[in-house]
């Protein structure tokens, strides 16, 4: 920290250079008040508006999280850890916690590749490329809600897909779409891969379009191949966007609700819960608010964990590679 | 971003020779691929959009014949109904406050934390880009919990007020390196004229940050605009509720219906994608700017 503040801020700093031990003592210049009252008037709205409705509400979560409590009244059924017990020991839990890891792992095994290669095609000099790339961006833009809604009514038993595939002689891939518990979760994957692939290729492309051509150029130019140019120079140096991806899409699958509340409400017979699904049933409907806090202070807990992780393994690099840092 | 397509702009025709030829599809394959990749996409929003000119009785018969004939009667009844028209007012409501607060308290924050030195800066940075790892949902039943103290529970602000702070730290960490990269010596200047630092602020820096603030802010448009979880739990009376909720609710009233479920849906999407083919460049932009940043 001392570092930080004695480091210059390149001309920012107007006022000739105070002794080393000035910075600890209160300011008594004029000028220094001036700049204490104006810090205080520019941050003050920001840092209570960011305390009182993000940490404040996270800190009373782990407190309520301790009692047995419906959300009204006083807080007086302390209960100790027994709600993190119920939660973290309940088989119910453990299966939403399941299908966040699926639809997590799916998303890096099916649409990682697909946003990929699709990003690749879209990157060259097709006609209407524009258009395509807005079109693809598209389902981005709807609010989950609006694409539950649609993609609900799309699956209905003899509804439009069904009737489609029978038009087009596959009525035998005709099931229940939504309420076959074996499927369900695999139907739930497919519509949250239409909304948000498009975002994963408009990534890509950008980071794309920061390998300077010239790279590819002389290796083609060198002879190989146009796949070895993709997989030793395009895909390497595509790296940190890929990795952000991956962050991004990880946090996204732990979050998931909107959508399959829409569509399924986590059903049927838990088939597609997701952690906060479970949180909604068991905290808000049967108002158990302590209970649903212990799963919001779990979810939270699991988020720290992979974000923390991921950044000190993964993240990492791309602050530290110069080569990287000169690329993007 | 622009700097990135300007160049790809003035490429030579010859680079793109090579470039053509060296590649692993055929282009009519590539071709192909795209057609499929594009009716996927935009398939489901116009299968919505005509459907909701039938009736139910036709989609019953056969749910995939176009119309016949085109009726208006499913979008008129949206159009001069109540509740279309209440959501939208109740979503843009949420939205400017939301994204007005974000905005303005953001900007201010990272005026300071871009061009100030005080002791305690840093710190409070990575306090606001901790922040960024919690979306609104995993904090959604706290929230109702601390809005139900403060009796903001089932009021827009209830919601209004939670989704600026959430969107303070994609804020801040977009805006500060911004603000940082503008040169020293125009503040300089600005003093040595004998302005105060809150006019340099005023006056040249927030109109030299403009790219960066429409990104940020539509970035926190977008997101409130979107919400549903936290509008879930806080709006128990359906006067309050905001678009996404007024057509989950829609739907689940109007189930046998699902012509009139069409139509809302479709008309729900057009403020959403209007206001994207209206920004399009500039979120997409901006979205790149902030994780390379």
């Amino acid at each position: 920290m001392a570092r930080t503040q004695s480091a210059p801020v390149a001309g920012r700093e107007t006022e000739s250079p105070r002794p080393a031990t000035a910075g600890a003592r209160p300011p008594k210049t004029r000028r220094g008040l001036r700049k204490r009252v104006e810090l205080t008037a520019l941050l003050a709205p920001a840092i209570v508006l960011f305390i009182g409705f993000v940490i404040v509400p996270m800190v009373f979560a782990a407190w309520y999280s301790l009692y047995n409590w419906s959300g009204f009244g006083p807080l007086n059924d302390f209960i100790g850890v027994q709600n993190y017990t119920g939660v973290l020991t309940g088989p119910v839990f453990h299966q939403a916690l399941l299908h966040n890891v699926i639809i997590a792992v799916l998303s890096l095994v099916i649409q990682l590749p697909v946003s990929i290669g699709l990003a690749l095609l879209l990157n060259r000099r097709v006609r209407g490329r524009t258009f395509l790339r807005l079109a693809v961006f598209a389902p981005f833009v709807l609010s989950e809600a609006t694409a539950a809604v649609m993609w609900y009514e799309l699956l209905q038993p003899g509804g439009p897909l069904d009737a489609l595939l029978k038009a087009v002689g596959l009525g035998g891939l005709v099931h229940y779409w939504l309420a076959s518990t074996s499927l369900v979760l695999y139907s739930v994957f497919v519509v949250a891969t239409w909304k948000y692939i498009g975002f994963g290729i408009v990534l890509l492309l950008a980071g794309l379009q920061g390998i300077p051509p010239e790279l590819r150029e002389a290796a083609a130019i060198d002879g190989a191949t146009p796949w070895q140019v993709t997989r030793a120079i395009t895909l390497p140096l595509l790296g940190p966007t890929i990795r952000i991806w991956i962050f991004l899409s990880v946090i996204g699958s732990l979050q998931l609700f909107d959508l399959v509340w829409i569509m399924t409400l986590g059903g049927p017979a838990n088939a597609s819960s997701t952690m906060l699904t479970y949180q909604y049933t068991n905290g808000v409907q049967r108002t158990q608010f302590g209970y649903g806090a212990t799963v919001s202070v779990v979810l939270f807990v699991i988020s720290l964990v992979f974000a923390l992780a991921y950044q000190r393994f993964a993240l990492r690099r791309d602050t530290a590679g110069a080569l990287t840092r000169a690329v993007l | 971003m622009s700097a990135a397509t300007a160049r790809l702009g003035r490429r030579s025709p010859r680079r793109d020779v090579i470039r053509e030829r060296r590649t692993w599809l055929s282009l009519p394959a590539s071709y192909l691929i795209i057609l499929i990749v594009l009716a996927i996409a935009i398939a489901p929003m116009l299968y919505m959009i005509v459907g909701g000119f039938s009736t139910t009785a036709q989609l019953n018969a056969d749910p995939n014949a176009l119309p016949h004939p085109w009726v208006w009667s499913n979008y008129a009844a949206i159009a001069t109904s109540s509740i279309f028209w209440q959501a939208l007012a109740n979503s843009v409501v949420v939205a400017v406050v939301a994204t007005g607060l974000a905005l303005t308290l953001g900007a201010m924050a990272a005026f300071a934390l871009s061009r100030y030195t005080f002791r305690g800066r840093e710190a409070l940075y990575v306090l606001f880009v901790v922040g960024l790892l919690f979306p609104l949902n995993t904090a959604a039943l706290p929230l109702f919990l601390l809005l139900q103290q403060i009796g903001l529970n089932d009021n827009l602000f209830g919601v209004a007020l939670p989704e600026a702070a959430f969107a303070l730290p994609v804020t801040i960490v977009i805006l500060r390196p911004f603000m940082r990269a503008i040169p020293g010596e125009l503040e300089d200047a600005a003093i040595v004229d004998g302005a105060s630092r809150i006019r340099f602020f005023l006056r040249i820096l927030l109109p030299l940050s403009r790219p960066a603030l429409i990104t940020v802010g539509i970035l926190a448009f977008v997101t409130s605009w979107n919400a549903y979880l936290l509008p879930l739990v806080v709006f128990s009376s359906q006067d309050h509720y905001t678009l996404p909720l007024a057509v989950a609710n829609f739907q689940s009233t109007y189930t046998q219906d699902t012509a009139r479920v069409y139509a809302f849906t479709a008309v729900s999407m057009i403020p959403a994608l209007a206001i994207f083919v209206f920004a399009q460049r500039k979120l997409v932009g901006g979205l790149v700017g902030a994780i390379r940043g």
